[in-house]
C-alpha cells in the first residue's frame, strides 16, 4: 500500500473491518459452529448479499458514540446543577417518566442481551456486525436514560427500584414476558420481532411519543437523551428493514415463516404500545397528540406504505391489523381506566382527568370518549370529591399471552370484553383477543408456562396473601407514598412547596 | 404446533389446581359493568356453596358499583365458560361443574351500569 492511499476509502474500509474478519472453517463443521442458524427453517442461500447501508466499522462506531456520550453527560450535569426537574409542566408529568424507567428502560437491557445473543448465532459477518453495534446502543441506552431520569429520583418517588420491579410487578410482566419471548426465540425470529416488527413499523409509537412528552412538559434532560438515540434509532430502523428484505429475498420457503412471525409480533407490539397510549392521552400535562392521532400517522400511513412495498415478496400487512387500527379509539381509556383502579399496585400515580382535559379527550375521540369512557370517570371523580375515591381490591383476569388484565373490548361492540378460551392438554387457558388466542394456539408449550403475576400471588409465591403485602414486600412499593391518587400525594405536596417557594 | 426448537421441547403448566393448595381459580365477568375494567379472578374454595360464593366472594367485589345492591340473582342469567348455565344455589362450585380456571358471566337484565352506559 503507498503512503498517499493509506487512509481507506469508507467502502474498503468496511469490507476490511467486518466482511474480511471472518472465515470459512477448514477444521469444523460449520453446522457446529452456528447451531442455531437452521432450526427456525430459514434458509440462506448467500450471506454476501446482506448489506449495511450505514457500513459502519467499530473504530468509527466508538468514535461517534463517544463523541455524543460527552456532549450528552455535560447537559445531565447542567440539567442537575440547575435543578431543571423544577421546570417541567407539572409533577404528574413525572409519573410518565417513572412508567418508561420501569417498562421501557429494562427493555433496551433485554434487547442488548438479545442481540449479543444472536449476533453470536449467524454466519454471515455482515449480519454479526449489525448485531454487535445494536447490541452496544442498546446497553447504553438502557444507561444513558437511567442516567437521564436519575435526577428526578432525588425529588420524586417511584423511581427508586426499577429493575427490582420490572422483573415482579402485574403490569411489568406486560413488556417483561413481551422481551422474553422473542429472546426465547430462534435468532431469525428475534430480528423479525424485535428489528422488523419492533424497531421498524412500531417504534415511532414508542419514542416519539416519550421524546416529544418531554420535549412538551420541559424536560430536557429525557429530550437530550432523545437526541442522542436518534442517530441510533435510525440505524436499528433500517436495519430492521435490511433484515426482513434480505431473509425474503434469500429463498421463498422464508416467506410464509416471515409472514407467521409479522403476524404475531405486530400483535404483540400493538398491545404492549395500550401503555403508551395512555402515557399520551392521560400522563402527560401538555399533550403531543392523541394516541389515536398517533397510531394513524406512524402505523396506518407509515405502515400502510411499508406494506404494500412489501407486496411484492408476498408479505400482506399483518392479520388483526383492522382489529388494530379500529382499537386506537379506545384502547388509551382502557387502560388509564384500569392503572386508575389498580392504583394501590403500581409505581406512580394516576388521577382524574380534569374538565379542560376531559374536553381534549372528547374532542380528539368523537366516536368513543364520551359515549363509552366519560360516564365512569365523571363518576369516579364524584366519588373521589365526596371522598371515596375508588379503587378495586379484586385482582383482575389476565391473558395467557400479552399478560394484561383482559379489559380490551370486542372489535364491533365496545362494550363488550372480548374474551377467548382454549382448551389444551386438558387445561384452560384465557385470552383477551384472537390475536393472543392464535399465538398461544402456535405454540402453546411456550406460552402454558408464562409466569402470570396474578396466578402467582394466589399460589402464594408473592410475599404476602393480599395486595398491600405483595406490594410492600415483594414490588418494593412504597403504598400510600409511591402511588395511590396524584392528588394528595407526596409528589404534588413537594411540587407545590417548589412552585410556592421558587427554588428550594 | 409444537415449538421449534434446538432439542426436544417439553414444558409443565404454570398454573394447574395442584399449584393452589386445595383452592382454585375462579372468574367472574358481570355483563355492562366496566366500571370493573376486567373480569375478576378469585382464589375460591371448590367445596363452597354457589350461594356463599356469591355473598362472601363476588357482592364484596363489586360494593362500590351503585347497581351492586340491586342485584336480582332470580332474574340473573349465567354462563359457565361461555354455555349456558343454571347454578345450584346450595350446591357447592364443584357440583355446579365449576372446575378451576372456569369462567362465570353473569347478565342482569334489570341493570346496565352507569346512566345505563355498560359501565
Amino acid at each position: 500500500m503507498s503512503a498517499k492511499n493509506r487512509k481507506l476509502n469508507l467502502k474498503d474500509k468496511y469490507q476490511y473491518l467486518t466482511r474480511d474478519m471472518a472465515w470459512e472453517p477448514t477444521y469444523q463443521d460449520k453446522k457446529d459452529i452456528f447451531p442455531e442458524e437452521d432450526f427456525e427453517g430459514i434458509k440462506i442461500k448467500d450471506w454476501s448479499k446482506w448489506e449495511d447501508p450505514f457500513r459502519l466499522t467499530m473504530d468509527s462506531y466508538w468514535k461517534y458514540q463517544a463523541e455524543k456520550e460527552k456532549k450528552l453527560y455535560a447537559i445531565f450535569d447542567a440539567f442537575a446543577q440547575n435543578n431543571g426537574h423544577q421546570n417541567i409542566s407539572d409533577a404528574r408529568y413525572v409519573n410518565a417518566l417513572k412508567l418508561f424507567l420501569s417498562g421501557v428502560s429494562p427493555l433496551e437491557y433485554a434487547a442488548f442481551q438479545g442481540y449479543a445473543k444472536v449476533g453470536r448465532q449467524f454466519s454471515g459477518a455482515g449480519a454479526r456486525v449489525a448485531c454487535q453495534m445494536q447490541a452496544i446502543d442498546e446497553l447504553r441506552h438502557s444507561q444513558t436514560q437511567q442516567h437521564a431520569m436519575s435526577h428526578y429520583n432525588k425529588h420524586f418517588n417511584g423511581l427508586h427500584d426499577p429493575a427490582h420491579m420490572h422483573d415482579r410487578v402485574w403490569f411489568l410482566s406486560v413488556p417483561k414476558s413481551f422481551f422474553d419471548d422473542a429472546r426465547s426465540a430462534g435468532p431469525f425470529e428475534f430480528l423479525t420481532a424485535i428489528s422488523f416488527s419492533f424497531e421498524y413499523v412500531l417504534t415511532n409509537l414508542l419514542f416519539v411519543p416519550f421524546m416529544s412528552g418531554a420535549a412538551y412538559n420541559g424536560d430536557m434532560a429525557t429530550v437530550t437523551f432523545g437526541f442522542s438515540a436518534q442517530s441510533d434509532e435510525a440505524r436499528h430502523m433500517t436495519l430492521g428493514l435490511e433484515v426482513i428484505k434480505f431473509i425474503l429475498e434469500q429463498h421463498e420457503d422464508n416467506v410464509p415463516i416471515i409472514q407467521k412471525w409479522i403476524d404475531k409480533w405486530f400483535w404483540r407490539g400493538f398491545r404492549l404500545l395500550s401503555l403508551v397510549g395512555m402515557m399520551m392521552d392521560y400522563m402527560l400535562p401538555n399533550k403531543v397528540m392523541s394516541w389515536a392521532e398517533a397510531w394513524e400517522t406512524y402505523y396506518e400511513k407509515s405502515g400502510g406504505a411499508l406494506f404494500k412495498d412489501l407486496e411484492r415478496y408476498g408479505i400482506r400487512p399483518p392479520k388483526y391489523q383492522d382489529v388494530a387500527n379500529a382499537a386506537k379509539n379506545h384502547i388509551s381509556h382502557q387502560a388509564w381506566a384500569t392503572f386508575y383502579q389498580y392504583s394501590k399496585a403500581t409505581n406512580f400515580h394516576t388521577w382524574m382527568p380534569d374538565e379542560s382535559e376531559m374536553k381534549w379527550l372528547a374532542e380528539k375521540y368523537p366516536d368513543s370518549f364520551d359515549k363509552y369512557y366519560r360516564p365512569r370517570f365523571e363518576y369516579w371523580d364524584r366519588k373521589q370529591k365526596e371522598g371515596e375515591r375508588f379503587y378495586n381490591d379484586t385482582l383482575p383476569q389476565l391473558c395467557q399471552v400479552c399478560q394484561i388484565p383482559a379489559i380490551f373490548t370486542e372489535h364491533e361492540s365496545p362494550s363488550v370484553l372480548s374474551l377467548r378460551q382454549v382448551e389444551y392438554n386438558e387445561e384452560r387457558y384465557h385470552f383477551c383477543s384472537d390475536g393472543c388466542a392464535d399465538i398461544f394456539n402456535d405454540e402453546p408449550e411456550k406460552y402454558i408456562q408464562a409466569w402470570l403475576p396474578v396466578h402467582q400471588i394466589y399460589q402464594g409465591n408473592c410475599d404476602g396473601s393480599n395486595v398491600s403485602e405483595v406490594v410492600s414486600n415483594y414490588y418494593n412499593i412504597n403504598l400510600g407514598k409511591d402511588n395511590l391518587d396524584y392528588d394528595g400525594s407526596p409528589d404534588q405536596k413537594r411540587w407545590q412547596e417548589i412552585k410556592n417557594n421558587g427554588s428550594k | 404446533m409444537s415449538v421449534k426448537a434446538i432439542s426436544e421441547y417439553t414444558a409443565e403448566p404454570m398454573d394447574t389446581v395442584d399449584k393452589f393448595h386445595g383452592m382454585q381459580l375462579m372468574y367472574i365477568y358481570w355483563k355492562n359493568h366496566l366500571m370493573f375494567c376486567a373480569s375478576f379472578a378469585f382464589l375460591v374454595d371448590p367445596e363452597m356453596s354457589f350461594e356463599s360464593m356469591l355473598t362472601n366472594t363476588f357482592l364484596p367485589a363489586i360494593k362500590d358499583h351503585p347497581d351492586s345492591g340491586k342485584i336480582n340473582f332470580e332474574s340473573a342469567t349465567w354462563l359457565l365458560n361461555g354455555n349456558d348455565f343454571n347454578a345450584s344455589m346450595e350446591l357447592s362450585l364443584r357440583e355446579n361443574k365449576i372446575d378451576h380456571k372456569s369462567l362465570l358471566t353473569i347478565t342482569t337484565p334489570e341493570l346496565n351500569g352507569l346512566n345505563s352506559s355498560a359501565t
